[in-house]
């Protein structure tokens, strides 16, 4: 796989704030790379960085194999980017706009027109194209300038907080378009939030930020595992469990805690390798096994306690 | 440069001022006050008067001290005139010529304060930035969406004020006397120039405000230098002669030339960018 971005040590400071704070980290050609963290991490920034919009004061970049700072109208031409507000001429019509960036992306004439109404078709703005964008929902705005960050068939996409301030029915939308849009074409989508959720459903790796500091990357799964020593794992049983059941499973190396709520069994072991002695030491002891399930930690659970340790260091 | 990035910034903000009432009312009242109102009122005025009263206007103290020191050009152009044409010749002829450079300098700088802070105020900068477009041709198109409306409204502007000072005018004058020589150096030469201090002007500022207002309002100071063009008309300091216009459309374009350097400066992504705190 060929690496879409790449930071070594990149600093950014504005005064004596540091919002970009000596980040090094990877994103892979076509993935999903989300980039959480509260108000005021550097998510911003790092995006204006990323795309050389904004001079680094130390460290290097690569996106797209660019350098941002000195090759960036190369770098943009094949970056979209929807900034955290729509950015949306409101005193132009939904199709003046898209045909303003189009124009600004070297889109050429003869294929401005056939995109700006493919884009407006899909993105349900059809009946409004020739309205002024100024009188539209902000989810209409939202959707309007995702189509801007597409016009130009960019290799890379950059989401600054998509769905902030969107209605759950609008940040859906916007949802389930960055979705359609993420999968397609090997494109690489560098996704900034703090809705979890949002994340959960549309990464296949995240970055955890504080403070322009990096807390963590890697797949959900992996950061659960790392962050919490063991794997609990949770076994439902037909019939409450038979008593000695415990103190079998304890007697399976591996196997570190066990808490039992009537029919409800749950294993704290040192891998996933243990889970097959703990079923079998569980069946042995008479244990009616209905399902068993290995606990992944929710996003929210890895995120609450990276931001609390990181806030408590 | 890209021509086809530039033209499309420029009918962008040109579009967009069109939407903004508060910028171009301005630059269509004031033109129709110059070009027709004040000049209508000038040659109609005096004839209205008896004739004691605007004999008694030409033998006020100051003005027969500013006609006996005229400079010996300008002297010959009202020999032989009587009051009523003298007053047209001096007001219209001369006075208003760097008056009438307000509404280049006006235009462009209300067209460029919307274009710049404008873009900053409604939080639409930031897209653009993101765009491949180099801060070269961004600047470009701003400019020209500011200079040339600027400059062919100055030009209908002075069409007009032609037609009215001939018109109305040539029935006090008794001849199609306008435009004065000069004046052709001041609306071809002159003019551009002072259309682009205006944006300039309007560049600089906007580097310093936060909304289209406190821009609005700052321009303003803009309109300085062609009041003491005027006051040394009147002072006597200053004869608007040929030579004399295009020696001020020199000195303008070179002032141009000095602010250029310094707005290629704030005109940068880092500058543009390093300004915005966020949402
Ligand atoms: N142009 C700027 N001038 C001064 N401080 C800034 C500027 N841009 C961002 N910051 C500061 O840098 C930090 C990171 O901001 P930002 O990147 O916008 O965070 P996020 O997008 O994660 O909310 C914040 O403390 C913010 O106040
Ligand atoms: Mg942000």
């Amino acid at each position: 796989m060929s690496v879409a971005i790449e930071t070594e040590g990149l600093v950014r400071r504005f005064g004596t704030r540091t919002a970009v704070n000596e980040l090094s980290f990877r994103a892979e050609a076509g993935e999903v790379f989300g980039l959480l963290g509260p108000n005021g991490a550097g998510k911003t920034t790092l995006v204006r960085l990323l795309n050389g919009v904004l001079k680094a004061d130390a460290g290097r970049a690569h996106v797209l194999g660019c350098d941002p700072q000195t090759q960036g109208d190369a770098l943009r031409r094949r970056s979209g980017v929807l900034t955290e507000t729509p950015s949306i001429y409101e005193r132009l019509t939904a199709r003046q706009n898209l045909h303003f960036f189009g124009t600004l992306y070297g889109v050429p004439e003869a294929d401005l027109a056939r995109r700006t109404d493919a884009l407006l078709e899909q993105f349900g703005l059809h009946d409004r194209a020739d309205d002024r964008a100024g009188g539209f929902s902000k989810g209409m705005k939202q959707r309007l300038a995702l189509a801007r960050t597409l016009i130009h068939q960019p290799d890379i996409l950059f989401f600054d907080e998509p769905t902030a301030g969107l209605d759950p029915e609008a940040a859906q939308q916007v949802t389930d378009l960055i979705a359609q849009y993420s999968g397609a074409d090997g494109r690489t989508v560098f996704l900034c939030t703090h809705n979890l959720d949002e994340a959960g459903r549309l990464c296949d790796r995240v970055g955890i930020l504080n403070h322009g500091r990096l807390l963590a990357v890697g797949k959900p799964d992996d950061l659960g595992r790392n962050l919490w020593d063991g794997q609990w794992v949770d076994i439902g049983l037909t019939a409450p469990p038979p008593a000695g059941l415990d103190a079998a499973l304890m007697g399976v190396a591996g196997a570190t805690q066990v808490q039992i709520k009537g029919a409800a069994l749950a294993v704290q072991v040192r891998d996933e390798s243990v889970i097959p002695a703990v079923v079998s030491a569980a069946a042995a002891a008479g244990a009616q096994i209905l399902r068993v399930t290995p606990r992944a930690h929710s996003l929210h659970d890895i995120y609450f306690k990276l931001q609390a340790e990181a806030e408590a260091s | 440069m890209n021509w086809r990035t530039i033209r499309a910034i420029a009918l962008k903000d040109w579009r967009e001022v069109r939407g903004n009432k508060m910028a171009w009312a301005p630059t269509l009242i004031v033109p129709l006050i110059f070009c027709v109102v004040l000049p209508l009122l000038i040659i109609v005025l005096p004839g209205t008067l008896s004739n004691g009263e605007a004999g008694d206007m030409m033998k006020d103290a100051d003005l027969e001290l500013f006609l006996a020191n005229l400079p010996p050009a300008m002297a010959a152009s009202i020999a032989g005139l009587n009051e009523s044409q003298t007053m047209i010749v001096l007001l219209l002829g001369y006075l208003f010529s760097p008056l009438f450079l307000i509404l280049p300098i006006m235009t462009s700088s209300v067209i460029g304060s919307d274009s710049f802070v404008g873009e900053k105020e409604r939080k639409t900068m930031e897209a653009l930035l993101y765009t491949p477009a180099t801060e070269r041709e961004l600047f470009t198109g701003k400019m020209l969406a500011a200079v040339i409306p600027a400059v062919l409204l100055t030009w209908a502007g002075f069409a007009v004020y032609t037609l009215v000072l001939n018109s109305a005018g040539g029935v006090v004058m008794g001849r199609v006397w306008f435009p004065l020589p000069h004046w052709w150096v001041m609306v071809l030469w002159v003019t551009p120039a002072v259309a682009v201090l205006g944006m300039m002007g309007a560049v600089v500022i906007s580097a310093r405000v936060k909304s289209f207002m406190e821009a609005y309002q700052n321009t303003g100071l803009l309109v300085l230098p062609v009041i003491m063009l005027v006051i040394g008309q009147v002072a006597g300091l200053l004869y608007l002669s040929v030579l004399v216009a295009f020696g001020i459309g020199l000195v303008v374009w070179l002032i141009d030339g000095i602010l250029l350097l310094f707005a290629l400066r704030i005109v940068t992504r880092a500058a543009l960018m390093g300004a915005d705190k966020g949402a």
